[in-house]
């Protein structure tokens, strides 16, 4: 997957207030979390000065007067710090899942208006990991990483108060190590985080080798080459060895070094309050609150040193789903349209005028956003309705243009393309795309049962609609094929029907739909011959009375076509009936002679594409 | 090998600790090392309260050997520092074998853990052609993965802490019980309930989870399926449909989480509570003992100070003892991989590599999975001759290729090349003759002139390009912006079937096999392609012994030799033109694939 967006190394506060309309619904919550922590923070600094009270007030003078008062109020101490425990932690998995479900929703309803262009060149699994790792990284920041940090600033500010109150001296020394201790940290931890990155690089490599290794390895046993496959995975496990082993070097070193620098600290404390405890300056239970408190710093340091790391790092899924939310959408309704005709969420079917199916091309230029050349130029096409277009050519020779600005996936660069004599700019998306009925040559379906799938088409139709439109194009013999017939699942993306079976299901789905305008790509790939004929059958019959579009690769499809468009190199570069066509004596009936010279040596195909 | 050994731990890590015992032996002994010296720095505060500061007998005999050897007890009182020094002392030593400890460990878990994964791989492309046709891609995956990464962090992350935890506890509790035996037992008390609580509650936390994870599962593979069908979306007008499904799996998942946190949240308060409440008692009891005499005051420092290391490690091993079962389960699912048998060569294996390329079946029979698939199918395809097969999706087309290439054995009759019984000959050098290329090829995430170069990395851009124009890919993989540098798979191009299957053309033609296999390989090309690149490997392939497969008519028609499989037997056999003549499954497709044809013609 390509990362197009750079690293950002220092910390962009342009970058976080986009976040801001998002993190405010959570605002109130926010500052009770930030609430609990820092009285939390500032029971952990207290629990240790009971145990000074009990050292001086008890142990050293023997008595046990007033354990009573000093046991409960220390319970009680504990008591609220558990509660704050389990009040902070539901309020930070309620604004952690909360951020991300509303950022997900965010970007799931921003990629419905996405248009198609953009995911023409972005592959599903960047969209993918945007939608739902960005997402959950950037909330977890919030809802917990955060709140650490100021946990740990009041902790340590606390810290030091309740040490300067009891010995400003001591307390100096003590703050002495921080610096060190903190350095230290920040510099490890840096590391640590990128070492832990690299693992994790590595880690989806062997992933994807394992991936590899397994799904090719009936290819890797005809070709004989297992053992070359094993030695590079081995050369990967190399690699995820090293990173592991550098990260566990950068620890190990680390931890030793921040304990001995507290020790420090310790010891500091142990030899100067030592002096002052002899000469009665300080009772003893002091010299045990401070040695308390230097061992008790380190968490904090570290948890700050962490989040910040963490914020560095975050930074950039924060710049992935802002590029995501940002991209802008190639075609959207004007804001007219959408308070006359309503959005993709929000319709506003009462003000829809009903579609005939009656397509204008007026002298329309087009290019592709991210191609140089005008592929259209000047083009106007009549399509009256209940007419048949079939589009023909050779693979990748840019047979889907048309199609894409019929059905306005992609809108004119200049020129208009007018539905029953309206630019279609001026009705909204939904509007068009209602009257559409759509095949595709790779025919998606959705998991769940035939049903669901052929009901896509409309969601109101009944089952025995369904049964109908099914029995229509055939799709019923699929159905019928299937252990629970129409209610049998069919696998995410339809993977458990082969091609053939999703196309007649898909063929259902547009029937029921009943659309005015019909696109169909048709199938190249192989498919066994009785389908093929049901596939056949089907066509002809949605045709019938409908607008249609056809990429077409078969003959007996171009046979039904009322205009026929040759496509070569992106541009057409003929058109009319077949007649027309064959008198015109150029490409098409080129394609066509080739096709009989090769009919003549033998049988034929019904599969064969007229080229 | 016994069968209980299948299933342990032992069994998956055998022959992957070879060496490393040491070093594990090592990391245990520095923790041991670093837990004493961890204890120790507490008994220095204590007998500098005690004994220095205050007028205490010492109370061990090292102790005041050592205060002594310093030059007693008031030199030392003028010279505090030296109390400090020693802590230092402590803290280093610790550190130092705390360092010692992890590097070990560390060596020691990572390269265990990479000669299991090496392990596992190397099987799993060992393992039989029938076992990757009964095993789900995705499960096998998800094992080597998913269950991996379980066996990895309790490796790595925590079975010597288990050790150190024990050690841990262990020291603690001696040395205490060595100061006050009462006090040690109010301590105590709290080890069984913390460590079951932890452990229940984790067992709760991780069904949780589960099912937390798993709605994202759900969420995910939701997502998936709207951006691949978006088109499908647009053109049906369903956005608000599928955002209405979104929400309802969006918030699903936000409430599975925040039940999560919940009870997490009850986890975390509870054991800070059961936590606070023993040092608590520790406190209040101490107390008591310290005023009646019990123990000394740095005796109460020493014993909060050991009290409060118990805690954390407490509240680990119960969510250890709950990972364990994950574990156990990951195992298993391990060993089960690791546990079937690889493919093996008999004694007597005869090396093929001068074959030269005559095959004869002979009443061969072959079942699969106790289904019937080819029953008493003999024909003969001598030396440099051309065998076309059709017959229809089930008919046993697919096995037959199989076959031959000792995917799988015969269960009856006789398969020879060069008059020896295919089982004979070396698996593996048989193969490398034997160019099979397979209905739904798979190409390798590399470049395009790497996939082709595959069986052979020493081929030259020459004979690579060559192979490739035999296939008629060469003009598309030159039409491609990084030509043959183009990487292939997630991160490359995006392939046409027809591309793949003549890349896998490429890619077997380029060993120059005595016997060329094609499984249906062209039927994602079109027609006129089929016809050029069976026009150019009759040139190149001179003298190779070639078995076509399809259901195209075109495609068969000029073999020397045609058979026609039905329900795995041969139902004919013969030449296309006596085919023809004979009135059977031949000339019925052959009128079938005609008549489309024929309406076509009506243009």
């Amino acid at each position: 997957m390509s990362e197009n967006i750079n690293y950002a190394k220092g910390f962009r506060l342009k970058t976080w207030l986009k976040l801001k309309p998002f993190i405010k619904p959570y605002f109130l919550r926010l500052a009770a979390l930030i609430t609990c922590m820092v009285i939390t923070a500032v029971i952990d600094v207290i629990l240790p000065v009971f145990l000074s009270y009990a050292v001086d007030n008890f142990i050293t003078p023997k008595t046990t007067d007033g354990i009573l008062p000093f046991a409960l109020l220390y319970f009680a101490a504990i008591s609220l710090s558990s509660v704050l425990v389990v009040i902070f932690t539901r309020l930070s998995m309620v604004i952690e899942m909360g951020l991300g479900r509303d950022l997900k929703r965010a970007c799931f309803v921003h990629l419905q208006d996405l248009s198609l262009s953009y995911y023409n060149r972005t592959p599903v699994g960047y969209i993918l990991a945007r939608v739902m790792s960005d997402t959950g990284r950037i909330s977890a920041l919030i809802a917990w990483s955060l709140e650490d940090v100021f946990w740990s600033i009041a902790y340590v500010f606390s810290a030091f108060v309740s040490m300067f109150i009891v010995n400003p001296t001591l307390a100096l020394i003590v703050l002495a190590v921080v610096p060190p201790i903190a350095a230290v940290t920040f510099f490890f931890q840096s590391r640590i985080l990128s070492a832990n990155r690299e693992i994790r690089r590595i880690n989806s490599k062997i992933t994807g080798a394992y991936n590899e290794g397994i799904t090719g390895a009936k290819t890797s046993k005809t070709l004989v080459i297992e053992d070359r496959m094993t030695k590079e995975f081995g050369d990967i496990t190399t690699e995820m060895y090293k990173a592991n082993f550098r990260s566990a070097r950068l620890s190990a070193f680390f931890i030793p070094i921040v304990t001995f620098l507290s020790s420090v600290a310790v010891g500091l404390v142990l030899g100067k309050g030592g002096y002052q405890v002899m000469g009665m300056a300080m009772p003893l239970g002091t010299l045990s609150l401070f040695i308390s408190y230097s061992l008790a710093l380190l968490d904090p340091i570290r948890q700050t040193a962490r989040v910040f790391s963490e914020i560095i790092s975050t930074q950039v899924n924060i710049e992935r789903v802002f590029a995501l939310l940002e991209q802008p959408c190639l075609i959207s309704d004007t804001p007219e349209v959408i308070n006359r005709y309503g959005t993709a969420f929000e319709p506003k079917k009462e003000n829809w005028e009903p579609v005939k199916g009656h397509i204008t091309f007026d002298h329309v230029w087009f290019k592709y956003p991210d191609g140089e050349d005008y592929v259209l130029e000047d083009f106007c096409l009549d399509v009256p309705e209940g007419t048949t277009v079939a589009i023909v050519g050779e693979t990748g020779a840019g047979k889907s243009t048309l199609v894409n600005l019929a059905c306005r996936f992609f809108e004119p660069t200049r020129g208009r393309v007018l539905i029953d004599g309206t630019d279609y700019r001026e009705r909204s998306q939904l509007w068009l795309h209602s009257a559409l009925g759509y095949v595709l040559q790779t025919p998606h379906l959705f998991s769940g049962s035939i049903y669901e799938n052929i009901r896509y088409g409309r969601p109101d139709a009944t089952d025995e609609e369904i049964e109908r439109a099914a029995a229509l194009v055939s799709a019923d013999t699929v159905a019928s094929k299937l252990e629970n017939g129409y209610n049998t699942d069919v696998g995410e993306g339809g993977d458990r029907l082969s091609t053939g079976e999703k196309q007649l299901i898909s063929f259902a789905r547009a029937v029921l739909a009943d659309p005015p305008i019909f696109v169909l790509d048709e199938a190249t790939s192989s498919i066994d011959t009785e389908t093929e004929q049901l596939i056949q059958k089907a066509i002809t019959h949605i045709l019938k009375g409908r607008t249609s579009f056809i990429i077409a690769h078969r003959l007996s499809t171009v046979r039904l076509a009322d205009i026929i468009l040759v496509v070569d190199n992106g541009k057409i570069i003929e058109r009319g009936s077949h007649k027309e066509l064959m008198a015109l004596n150029g490409s098409y009936a080129e394609l066509y002679r080739a096709m009989e010279i090769k009919e003549s040596i033998g049988g034929t195909n019904a599969k064969r594409p007229p080229s | 090998m016994k069968k209980a050994d299948n299933n342990g731990i032992l069994f998956l890590f055998k022959g992957c600790t070879k060496g490393l015992k040491r070093y594990f032996l090592l990391a245990a002994l520095c923790s041991f090392g670093s837990i004493l010296f961890n204890f120790l720095s507490p008994q220095i505060i204590r007998i500098t309260v005690d004994s220095v500061l205050g007028d205490k007998e010492f109370a061990f005999r090292a102790a005041e050997y050592a205060v002594n050897l310093l030059g007693g007890r008031n030199a030392l009182r003028s010279n505090l520092y030296l109390c400090a020094v020693a802590v230092f002392a402590c803290a280093l030593a610790e550190g130092l074998f705390t360092l010692v400890s992890r590097l070990s460990l560390s060596h020691c878990t990572e390269s265990c853990l990479k000669r299991l994964r090496d392990r596992i791989f190397g099987h799993i492309q060992r393992l039989p052609f029938s076992w990757h046709t009964f095993n789900s891609t995705g499960d096998t995956i998800q094992r080597c993965t998913a269950d991996m990464d379980v066996i990895r962090n309790f490796i790595a992350n925590q079975l010597l802490e288990v050790i150190r935890i024990t050690i841990l506890i262990a020291t603690a509790l001696f040395l205490m019980a060595g100061m006050n035996l009462p006090l040690t037992l109010c301590a105590a008390l709290f080890i069984p309930i913390v460590a079951g609580y932890s452990g229940i509650f984790f067992a709760q936390i991780s069904k949780r989870f589960r099912i937390a994870d798993e709605s994202e599962g759900e969420l995910m593979s939701f997502v998936q399926e709207n951006l691949t069908g978006v088109r499908v979306v647009r053109a049906f007008g369903r956005e608000r449909f599928e955002l209405d499904r979104f929400d309802e799996k969006n918030n699903k998942l936000y409430h599975k989480w925040v039940d999560l946190g919940y009870l997490l949240g009850a986890y975390w308060g509870i054991g800070d509570m059961v936590t606070g409440f023993q040092v608590l008692t520790i406190i209040c009891v101490g107390c008591y003992y310290a005023c009646s005499g019990g123990i000394t005051l740095g005796e109460f420092l020493v014993f909060v100070s050991y009290n409060r290391t118990l805690a954390y490690p407490l509240r680990r091993l119960g969510r250890i003892l709950s990972d364990m079962s994950k574990m156990k389960v990951s195992c298993s699912r391990l060993c089960e991989i690791l546990s079937a048998e690889e493919e093996g060569d008999g004694e007597n294996v005869l090396s093929a590599d001068g074959i030269k390329g005559d095959i004869e079946f002979k009443h061969v029979t072959f079942s699969y999975r106790s289904v019937p698939v080819l029953k008493d199918v003999s024909f003969h395809v001598p030396r440099g001759t051309t065998l076309g097969v059709l017959g229809a999706t089930g008919s046993g087309k697919s096995t037959l290729c199989s076959l031959i290439d000792r995917l799988y054995d015969a269960d009856e009759g006789l398969i020879m090349i060069d008059g020896h019984d295919i089982r004979e000959y070396d698996r593996r050098s048989l193969r490398s003759k034997i160019g099979l290329v397979l209905q739904e090829p798979f190409l390798f995430s590399k470049t395009i002139a790497e996939n082709i170069a595959i069986a052979k990395p020493d081929s030259s851009m020459e004979d690579i390009r060559a192979a490739a124009r035999i296939s008629d890919i060469d003009e598309s993989i030159t039409g491609f912006a990084n030509g043959y540098e183009t990487a292939v798979g997630e991160r490359g191009v995006t392939l046409s079937g027809g591309q793949k299957q003549r890349i896998a053309i490429a890619r077997t033609l380029i060993c120059s096999c005595p016997v060329l296999i094609f499984d249906d390989s062209l039927s994602a090309v079109d027609l006129g392609t089929d016809a050029r690149i069976r026009a150019s490997l009759k040139k190149s392939a001179k003298g190779s012994t070639v078995i076509l497969i399809s259901h195209r008519i075109n495609t068969l028609m000029d073999s020397d030799n045609i058979i026609v499989l039905e329900n795995g037997r041969i139902a004919e056999m013969g030449t296309h033109e006596s085919l023809i003549a004979q009135n059977g499954i031949y000339r019925r497709t052959y009128d079938l694939q005609r008549a489309a044809a024929d309406t076509q013609e009506d243009i």
